[in-house]
């Protein structure tokens, strides 16, 4: 008798546990990353106060939250286009460096003004510098048929050598001791806080406005039908007379813009100049932030506010638990796991036979 | 004549569907028998659980009036039950001995095999080379080599799943000589189809099936199509009438040496097509599958920038470059074989359907804004003018039945008021009632006006709706014929790529 593990599609997935299975998965992770807490002889519960509960027990632990989530949940919105449209952008934290270069460029060429318009010019610049690194893998997609998700991913790292090279090169601040990092960017050109003393700054408005401006275009515009439809049979897409490769197009530049958008933000208001490590991953990250959203704009505010969470729990870790912060990345990726696998469980059905 | 199977109480249910309901008939030795049922009757699962495919919930089968467990395929081969089913399974780049011998239980040289199947061919009359691959032969050859392969296991029993509905006119009256003789020579032979004429011409009894229930087991012998038709469905059919003395004058649609030039070996290149087409006709494209239809629908539609020399004209304008978009703008509208991912999306409501295919009209949209509440009084306009069966325009499409689904489909083209509607498979896989409304709708359609290109498998819908018919062989297409003096004898040469 030979077993043999078989899947099968399920006819009658459950819409209803496709919203739910965040929470499954992400009850999953607490679980299993409990296990990792006691390995390293530490009491669970405990562990999870630190990380999960403590960083947040202030106002400055909320207001670095929203400092995390800003970021995050703009590229996520972004990403979501690309993602509805069966195209896998991961190159977004390429996007926001080149963002990041653009819009800080513009600060830098401007350093002694004192203009209401040099920050609007930044953000702008930064928007278009994402857009313009996204365009490179939209143009040879559609040119030359390549993998978009190699494509966007090694440019990545090409923007990151561009910001590498301009911040040792000739954006080095001549009174910077030498150290690789530009001049601080003018307070014209610095990112309004919310509140004095705390870093959580206007990007949130952003946040929150690209996330409404995205709900309607999901559900009430032609662009947005567009994408559902190509996202779910693009023999339909064809039938129906849609440009496939506009949409390619289209989706790229919005994700890249919004990646160039929360770089901009990053070194225009909490860093304020340029310098080698402008985003702790914030591109990658995003990526789990929306598909743990649901690629849904409001399920993506949320899960950004989670994920944001890992990253401010997982230096409270390493302060008080004395374990090294990539406990952080850890439990981004369980999160990650758990969900693909309640994904696939909701989809199909496995049975040994 | 005794009983070589007997199925007592079968009983086989899937999530949400029964498809064999306490089944019980006999079949008998040396007989030829038909199980007659529509899409979803349960003929096929209850043959697959015969052949070993599939295990019943409950019941039992007698074969030799001994009680067989048969839980695979080869435990059927051992029983002497073989099955020829629906879907080839050849290896395309082997010959066809090669082909053969895979089949082949016991060990058995080539030579040795070669010689068996040369005497099997020449005496039922195969025309197979067995050293040919499989690649170069017709549809209709591919069949017979499987065949052979099932005879070459000595079968008692041989199970033929739909046999016909791949062939031309031609190849099914020789397929049913041979079926003949075969069970002169002690074979019985199950035969599944949907075809009443068929039946009734070959097989000595029928078992009708409905709703994975038996409706009756009878001799065929005092039956005709529209008797066993009846009993089949449960209700009487009419057919669709078409008025056929007209002189059609107002071009509306040309194609004029339409030819591709493909390098792609699993595409058919299409070999100066001409076909012309007036206000209010009915034209029809027959064929069998893989001789063109598809790479010709995707020429119409325009979806892949596919590449061809010639021109295609509507009303006087060269629509040749234009795009899918713009010749939806034109008033030209389409209906694609397959419907669940093509010309609907399964996921996506009805509403949403409705827009699928008419987002190019101004009135659903307001600005780059979608018109919700007019796609919606559309798609109840549609439901409701087309029966379709379903509780709203919310519901997903894939939810709905292959009939309702295809009466919503062709409802929602019909409904934008086309000049030119272009139908592939129209009522391919669907129910006998909704078979009839669409067919019903297609005549009175163009009665108003509407001209109308039909390609089909099925010549029976293609006789009864159309004006005129054309054959496509190999991308060639023959000339027209008319359907009030057409001859079958002709249609059924022009199928096998004899034209004039």
């Amino acid at each position: 008798m030979v077993f043999l593990i078989r899947v099968q599609l399920r006819e009658d997935y459950s819409n209803l546990i496709f919203y739910l299975s965040p929470l499954v998965a992400v009850a999953l992770t607490l679980f299993f990353g409990s296990f990792i807490f006691l390995i390293l002889d530490l009491s669970p519960i405990e562990s999870f106060k630190i990380f999960f509960i403590s960083p947040i027990s202030n106002s400055y632990g909320i207001s670095e939250l929203f400092v995390k989530a800003t970021p995050l949940a703009i590229i996520a919105l972004g990403l979501s286009y690309c993602f509805k449209n069966n195209i896998y952008n991961i190159g977004a934290e390429g996007q926001l460096t080149m963002g990041a270069i653009f819009g800080g460029g513009i600060g830098l060429l401007f350093n002694d003004s004192t203009s209401v318009f040099l920050l609007p010019l930044m953000i702008l610049f930064g928007a278009i510098g994402g857009a313009f690194w996204a365009t490179i893998p939209a143009i040879l997609k559609t040119k030359f048929n390549t993998n978009e998700i190699l494509t966007s991913l090694m440019l990545t790292y090409v923007a990151l050598f561009i910001l590498d090279y301009f911040v040792v090169g000739p954006w080095k601040d001549p009174a910077g001791y030498g150290l690789p990092k530009s001049m601080p960017f003018p307070d014209a050109g610095r990112l309004p806080v919310l509140f004095d003393g705390l870093r959580v700054h206007i990007g949130v408005y952003f946040a929150i406005i690209i996330c409404f401006i995205t709900y309607i275009v999901y559900n009430k515009t032609l662009f947005g039908f567009k994408l559902k439809v190509s996202g779910l049979s693009s023999k339909a897409s064809q039938y129906a007379g849609f440009k496939y490769k506009n949409l390619i197009f289209y989706t790229f530049i919005i994700s890249g813009a919004c990646a160039g958008l929360a770089g901009l933000f990053e070194v225009s208001g909490p860093i304020g100049l340029l310098y080698r490590d402008i985003s702790p991953n914030y591109g990658f990250t995003a990526i789990i932030v929306a598909f743990l959203g649901r690629l849904n704009p409001f399920g993506i505010i949320l899960s950004s506010l989670l994920i944001a969470l890992t990253y401010l729990g997982a230096e409270d870790a390493q302060l008080f638990l004395k374990i090294p912060s990539a406990v952080g990345f850890v439990f981004q990726g369980l999160v990650l796991f758990f969900l693909l696998g309640t994904d696939f469980l909701n989809k199909y059905r496995v049975f040994i036979k | 004549m005794q009983s070589i199977v007997e199925f007592k109480n079968i009983f086989k249910s899937y999530p949400g569907v029964i498809a064999n309901d306490d089944v019980s008939f006999n079949i008998k030795e040396q007989s030829i028998h038909a199980i007659l049922g529509e899409n979803g009757a349960g003929k096929s699962t209850l043959v697959k659980i015969l052949y070993g495919h599939v295990k019943p919930d409950s019941g039992e089968i007698l074969i030799n009036s001994d009680l067989a467990i048969i839980n695979s395929p080869s435990t059927a081969k051992n029983l002497g039950i073989n099955m020829v089913f629906q879907h080839f399974s050849l290896f395309e780049s082997l010959t066809v001995a090669e082909n053969l011998i895979l089949g082949m239980n016991e060990n058995i040289s080539l030579t040795k095999l070669k010689d068996k199947s040369k005497t099997i061919c020449d005496k039922y009359g195969f025309n197979l080379n067995l050293n040919s691959p499989i690649s170069s032969l017709s549809v209709g050859q591919r069949q017979s080599v499987e065949i052979v392969r099932s005879l070459l296991n000595n079968p008692k029993i041989l199970i033929m799943d739909e046999p016909t509905s791949v062939l031309t006119p031609d190849e099914i009256s020789k397929l049913f000589k041979i079926i003949k003789n075969l069970v002169k020579d002690g074979l019985t032979v199950i035969f599944i189809s949907h075809k009443l004429e068929e039946i009734i011409n070959l097989s000595d009894y029928v078992t009708i099936m409905r709703n994975g229930k038996v409706v009756s087991t009878i001799s065929t012998q005092n039956e005709d199509p529209e008797t066993l038709g009846y009993k089949m469905l449960g209700y009487k059919v009419s057919k669709a009438k078409q008025v056929r003395d007209i002189n059609f004058s107002k071009d509306i649609f040309n194609i004029k040496n339409l030819s591709t030039q493909s390098k792609d070996p699993f595409t058919i290149n299409l070999n100066t097509i001409d076909l012309n087409l007036k206000k209010g006709q009915i034209f029809g494209i027959a064929g069998v599958a893989g001789n063109g239809q598809k790479e010709l629908m995707e020429i119409l539609l325009n979806e892949n920038d596919y590449e061809f020399s010639g021109d295609i004209i509507f009303k006087d304008l060269n629509i040749n470059n234009l795009s899918t978009f713009q010749r939806k703008s034109l008033s030209i509208s389409y209906v694609t074989e397959e419907r669940l991912g093509h010309s609907a999306v399964p996921e996506m409501s009805l509403s949403e359907n409705i827009f699928l295919s008419m987002n190019h009209k101004s009135e659903f949209k307001k600005g780059d804004f979608i018109n919700f509440e007019k796609i919606n009084s559309y798609a109840s306009d549609v439901i409701k003018n087309f029966n379709v069966d379903t509780p709203s325009y919310n519901v997903k499409a894939g939810k709905l039945s292959g009939g309702n689904l295809q009466k919503f489909i062709i409802g929602r083209e019909i409904m934008s008021n086309p000049e030119l509607l272009i139908l592939s498979q129209p009522t391919w896989g669907i129910d006998a009632g909704s078979e009839a409304f669409i067919k019903k709708t297609i005549v009175e359609l163009s009665q108003k006006g509407v001209s109308i290109i039909i390609i089909s498998h099925d010549l029976d819908e293609l006789l009864e709706v159309c004006h005129q018919i054309s054959v496509l062989y190999e991308g060639s297409l023959s000339n027209p014929l008319n359907v009030e003096d057409i001859n079958i004898t002709k249609l059924g040469k022009y199928m096998g790529g004899l034209f004039d």
